[in-house]
């Protein structure tokens, strides 16, 4: 499915190389509109292009991704953030997903992909990659604790099986043949576990996220 | 006992310390000559440097306060020994004497060598309480026999001024001198600060050299063989992950730490990366040890005949099981077409899964890949 109106990216990053890289591999349907290497300069170049999806570096000079998403989310509401970072870290990773990014890859993704999840961000749904699923899986794991808002500090079955089928390196078409559900609702799954990540109140995300603050 | 007088001087003449202590002890009969000597010894006497490791030797092994009990004894079998040597000293120079001698005695044993050192090696940081308490205790017992001692005189009063006098004088050195401890205190600790973060800066440097510029160097050296540089890439950028992310693994291995090895061995042995990723963890056990054979094995058929760039493994560890995935995305197989002396799948994975009382599934299919399911109930459900 090909649409006429090109997507339209801000790369964040400070690695020029990588910049470079990115810009070559995403291919025909986007269309890369400004790259920034710190803070500062990421929150002023979004403010001028106002793009669709928003690549971001974890790790950032001038207070890192977290920051950005910070400065610029109650301005634009409606550009999309999906991180890209070498870290594994939980804390990077849950950190910036509670600050309201959509999606988290690594950067050793192939180009494909990350033109992949880049339109699937634009689109308004969630991009998990295995490890972040995994993460997710360990954050949701039964505890003793009582969830205080069952709707949220918990996930359903069905989402457990999504998550587990990224985890085992399964693409959204995959999961959704393995399920017997279509696509469309793999993606409804997973943007709702993202929701739940990004509200709930449930000890291990918050200490993820506050670890992430103080760094 | 106290400061270490006798075992250094026994140790010095090479007899044994009793010898001495019970020398010391008859010559304090003798008009209190033994104590004499054994302050004069304490004072003039320096510490005999510590072999490596250990105490100086004229220091002693009780620490804190039987310290403070052996000088309170010394004091007042001092005291006692003038008393009954009747050097008439009245009742009422006794007790203000021996808290004077006490007070000062606690001060004197502080500024000893073998204790400074001490010291100094075990708080290079903050001032420590007890150091503080009992310089100040000594000071306050000081004063306190000295004020004794001018009361029962009567000179009190007259005191009052001088000893006031004497505050004033304090008070004024701390003002003037004040600035200088604070500068001095605030260099030092500026000093510490700047040291750690030079030893840190040290041991980064001395990491990344040995880690990330030597596989830089064997990178440039072997551009011409992919397989070989990507093996390089991925073996370094595992290290480099592990040494920033990670905590260092404590010595009883646990399942998810295992298999992260396992996974190295495998993408450094094929020069195939392997995505890893793991929920739960819990210590490794017979059973789950066979699983980790298992799970090698499955990746290393992955690595071998899948033909492809990538393989994703997946455990959970969940309270009543494990489960392990090993998929591929690459050629797969006819499970019908294997021949039947080959050992691999069967025997290496599914007979081992089996005969630990688990079981070992493999999915596949000529075109679509392979995904090998390890399934191992815990110790607990099996039993």
């Amino acid at each position: 499915m090909m649409s006429n109106v090109k997507i339209r990216v801000v790369i964040v990053d400070d690695h020029r190389l990588f910049r470079a890289g990115v810009r070559a591999e995403l291919g025909n349907g986007i269309e890369v509109v400004g790259e920034a290497e710190d803070v500062a300069s990421a929150v002023a170049s979004i403010a001028a292009t106002a793009p669709d999806v928003v690549l971001l570096d974890v790790h950032l000079p001038g207070g890192g991704g977290v920051e950005v998403l910070r400065q610029v989310l109650p301005a634009l509401p409606d550009v999309r953030f999906l991180a890209v970072s070498v870290s594994d870290a939980a804390d990077d990773v849950i950190g910036t997903i509670r600050a309201g990014a959509r999606g988290y890859v690594t950067k050793t993704i192939s180009g494909d992909d990350l033109a992949d999840a880049v339109t699937r961000v634009a689109a308004g749904d969630a991009v998990f990659s295995p490890r972040l699923a995994g993460f997710v899986l360990d954050a949701f794991a039964a505890t003793d604790a009582p969830a205080i808002d069952p709707e949220l500090d918990a996930l359903t079955q069905r989402e457990r099986e999504v998550l587990r089928l990224i985890a085992r390196g399964y693409a959204y078409k995959e999961i959704a043949k393995e399920l017997f559900i279509s696509v469309k609702t793999v993606e409804t799954h997973v943007s709702s576990v993202l929701r739940k990540l990004q509200l709930s109140n449930r000890h291990e995300l918050t200490r993820w996220a506050t670890d992430r603050r103080l760094v | 006992m106290v400061a270490g007088v006798a075992r250094g001087l026994a140790d010095h003449l090479r007899v044994n310390v009793l010898v001495v202590r019970i020398a010391f002890i008859v010559l304090t009969f003798a008009a209190g000559a033994g104590l004499a000597m054994y302050a004069a010894f304490w004072v003039f006497v320096p510490a005999a440097p510590a072999p490596a490791g250990q105490p100086p030797t004229r220091a002693s092994r009780l620490d804190g306060r039987g310290q403070y009990v052996a000088i309170g004894a010394l004091t007042i079998g001092g005291v006692l020994a003038v008393q009954s040597l009747g050097l008439g000293l009245p009742a009422e120079l006794m007790w203000p004497l021996a808290l004077t001698g006490f007070g000062a005695a606690v001060l004197w044993w502080q500024a000893d060598e073998s204790q400074r050192t001490r010291w100094r090696k075990a708080a290079v940081g903050s001032a420590r309480p007890p150091a503080v308490a009992s310089a100040i205790g000594g000071a306050c017992l000081v004063i306190a026999g000295a004020a004794t001692f001018l009361a029962y005189h009567g000179q009190l009063n007259e005191i009052r001024n001088g000893l006031l006098a004497a505050v004033v004088m304090v008070a004024g050195v701390a003002v003037i001198t004040g600035p200088w401890w604070l500068g001095t205190m605030r260099e030092l600790s500026a000093e510490r600060r700047a040291r750690i973060r030079e030893q840190e800066r040290a041991e980064l440097a001395a990491h990344l050299h040995d880690s990330v510029l030597h596989t830089l160097a064997l990178i440039q050296r072997h551009v011409d063989d992919p397989r070989e540089v990507q093996r390089l890439v991925r073996g370094q950028e595992r290290e480099l992950r592990t040494w920033l992310y990670r905590r260092p693994p404590d010595q009883q291995l646990d399942f998810g730490q295992a298999l992260e090895a396992v996974v190295a061995e495998v993408e450094d042995d094929h020069g195939v990366p392997i995505e890893l990723v793991v929920v739960g963890e819990r210590r490794i056990d017979e059973a789950l040890s066979a699983t980790l054979q298992a799970a090698r094995e499955a990746m290393i058929n992955a690595a071998k005949h899948a033909g492809t760039a990538t393989i994703s493994v997946y455990a959970e560890i969940e309270p009543a099981k494990v489960t392990v995935f090993v998929r591929d995305r690459g050629r797969g197989f006819d499970p019908d077409a294997v021949p039947s002396d080959r050992l691999g799948v069967k025997e290496s994975i599914v007979g081992r899964m089996e005969r630990h009382g688990g079981h070992a599934v493999v999915r596949t299919a000529p075109g679509v890949g392979t995904e090998v399911r390890l399934e191992m109930s815990s110790a607990m459900a099996r039993a």
